[in-house]
């Protein structure tokens, strides 16, 4: 089993809901796709491109400023339920980890290199994917992070960069910038509301799609919404940042909004609502991850409404992420498969929610 | 209608716009808006992106067929790169170029990159030395790899008067 510890902030400093807005942004997150000259993209790569690919880019992180504390997993030498472990704090994507195909493993040279907020995916679609993480919505600072080391690494290594065209990706819908930009925010109002889908609509009008809670291909769950620029060529990094930033914040207002709405119209069904999920979340014996989440979407909004108090963001934050099946089973050192999983997720968030005030 | 792009042609197309928080409308006639990279046809933009890829170039006859056009690198052909919706390498853009300034117009709006500008390590003449180390390194492993032993020697002295 990895040991996680070995990370700064066990690689999910962003939970600490110190960032702008925490309570209904979570996690602000900005990747770079970044491929090298002179080897083959993914798929038309050998075991052999793939293991230069990682060599290069570990001796590069080796000589930088920035990188060379990293800690480096590689995924292929992991068992599955390690790889989850990683995928579930946002620190690889399903696919690097092999964990859409079962029960095929990672191809040789895929790797992660993480110094958290920052990390490295290696040999992923693009044979680098620069990314951070941060709590709350904090655009600015994710990309002033990722620039100073895309920038160092881009003198260290030769970046494949048309004049045209861009910095070149292995899917054309990356090129140009190869700038994603996520903001993970939380929309239960809206969704009570029967607002969501104006909303959701509205985006993809606007050159912005939507995502559940592990990016691109997952569902939404408890109400949890990855916002992201749907293009990447053609504007700059910063305009790209800009328009994001700028629908973002006229998303939390329609929500602060319909949360009004929800206070003025239909208060006592809200606080029923919030309570219920506080207590089967408080009093449950067995909680499956789907449930926990939308139990937490809840008492998320009831903390945000002012009607449970003395429950921190950051509590709520720990919950999210520690009753994902991986680290639960890693946490009470159980099998990601165990039956018994259900049982143990409700005694720790009973654990977790006994300790705080209420 | 006349066609708000060329002055010429009858409009047929109304497209609306959002940008920075106001609403455009453009009235088109369909072969500016075919430049402008709007579907005119039934084709949906949703699609998924291999349905998207094989509607690629549809009504205009290509020069050849996508079997035969082939990235001199990596081997990817035109057909390879449709049906995965994937390139196999950087030059790949290169050996494609007009299929991808088509596409690229038609999945960002512009196929003209106005971010960073990016310039490769030692493109000034001035390579910093470390860079310039690791490239030797990332050489001196593919000599060895591919048994180029009088290269790897060569390449090896060469990384020790760096280091």
């Amino acid at each position: 089993m990895i040991d996680l510890s070995l990370l700064p902030d066990g690689g999910v400093g962003w939970l600490d809901a110190s960032g702008p807005n925490p309570q209904i942004v979570l996690s602000t997150r900005i990747r770079l796709a970044r491929n090298l000259v002179g080897h083959p993209f993914g798929t038309r790569a050998t075991d052999a491109d793939r293991g230069a690919v990682l060599a290069r880019i570990t001796d590069a992180a080796a000589a930088s400023a920035r990188l060379r504390r990293t800690v480096t997993f590689h995924l292929d030498e992991l068992d599955r339920a390690d790889r989850q472990l990683l995928h579930e704090c946002h620190l690889v994507s399903k696919e690097l980890a092999a964990l859409d195909r079962d029960p095929a493993r990672p191809r040789p040279g895929t790797a992660v290199l993480i110094d958290s907020p920052a990390g490295v995916m290696v040999n992923e679609e693009d044979h680098l994917r620069l990314q951070t993480m941060l709590s709350g919505f904090a655009l600015e600072d994710a990309y002033a992070e990722l620039e100073s080391i895309d920038s160092e690494l881009g003198r260290l290594l030769p970046f494949a960069f048309h004049s045209e065209f861009g910095y070149l990706t292995s899917c054309p819908t990356n090129a140009g910038t190869g700038l994603r930009a996520s903001v993970l925010i939380h929309l239960p109002g809206l969704v009570l509301t029967k607002e969501i889908g104006k909303v959701l609509q509205g985006l993809t009008q606007v050159g912005l799609t939507f995502r559940g809670l592990y990016g691109e291909g997952s569902e939404v769950v408890g109400n949890f919404f990855q916002l992201s620029n749907q293009t990447t060529l053609g504007k700059a990094e910063g305009e790209l940042l800009d328009h994001l930033g700028r629908i973002v914040r006229q998303v939390i207002e329609y929500e602060e909004q319909a949360r009004d709405v929800l206070l003025k119209t239909a208060a006592g069904t809200v606080e029923d609502k919030v309570w219920r999920a506080y207590g089967l979340l408080r009093y449950a014996r067995s909680l499956t991850f789907d449930e926990t989440m939308n139990l937490l979407s809840g008492v998320r909004l009831g903390v945000g409404l002012n009607l449970i108090t003395g429950l921190s963001v950051y509590t709520l934050n720990k919950l999210l992420i520690h009753t994902q099946p991986a680290h639960l089973a890693t946490m009470e050192g159980r099998q990601v498969g165990d039956p018994e999983l259900p049982a143990t997720r409700a005694s720790y968030v009973r654990r977790l929610l006994g300790d705080e005030v209420t | 209608m006349r066609c708000d792009n060329c002055k010429e042609r009858d409009a047929v197309i109304n497209l609306t716009q959002v940008e920075h928080d106001t609403k455009v409308t453009l009235h088109l006639c369909e072969q500016c808006a075919q430049e402008k990279g709007i579907e005119t046809g039934t084709a949906v933009l949703k699609s998924p992106l291999g349905t998207f890829l094989s509607a690629m170039g549809k009504g205009t006859a290509l020069p050849v067929p996508a079997d035969a056009l082939r990235c001199a690198s990596c081997g990817a052909t035109l057909r390879d790169f449709r049906d995965s919706g994937r390139l196999g390498c950087a030059q790949c853009y290169q050996s494609f170029e007009d299929h991808l300034r088509d596409l690229l117009r038609r999945l960002h709006g512009s196929s003209q990159h106005v971010g960073e500008r990016y310039v490769l390590p030692g493109a000034n003449g001035e390579a910093d030395s470390t860079s310039r180390l690791l490239d030797l390194r990332d050489k001196l492993r593919r000599a060895v790899e591919s048994e180029n032993f009088e290269l790897a020697a060569e390449l090896r002295d060469r990384i020790r008067v760096l280091e």
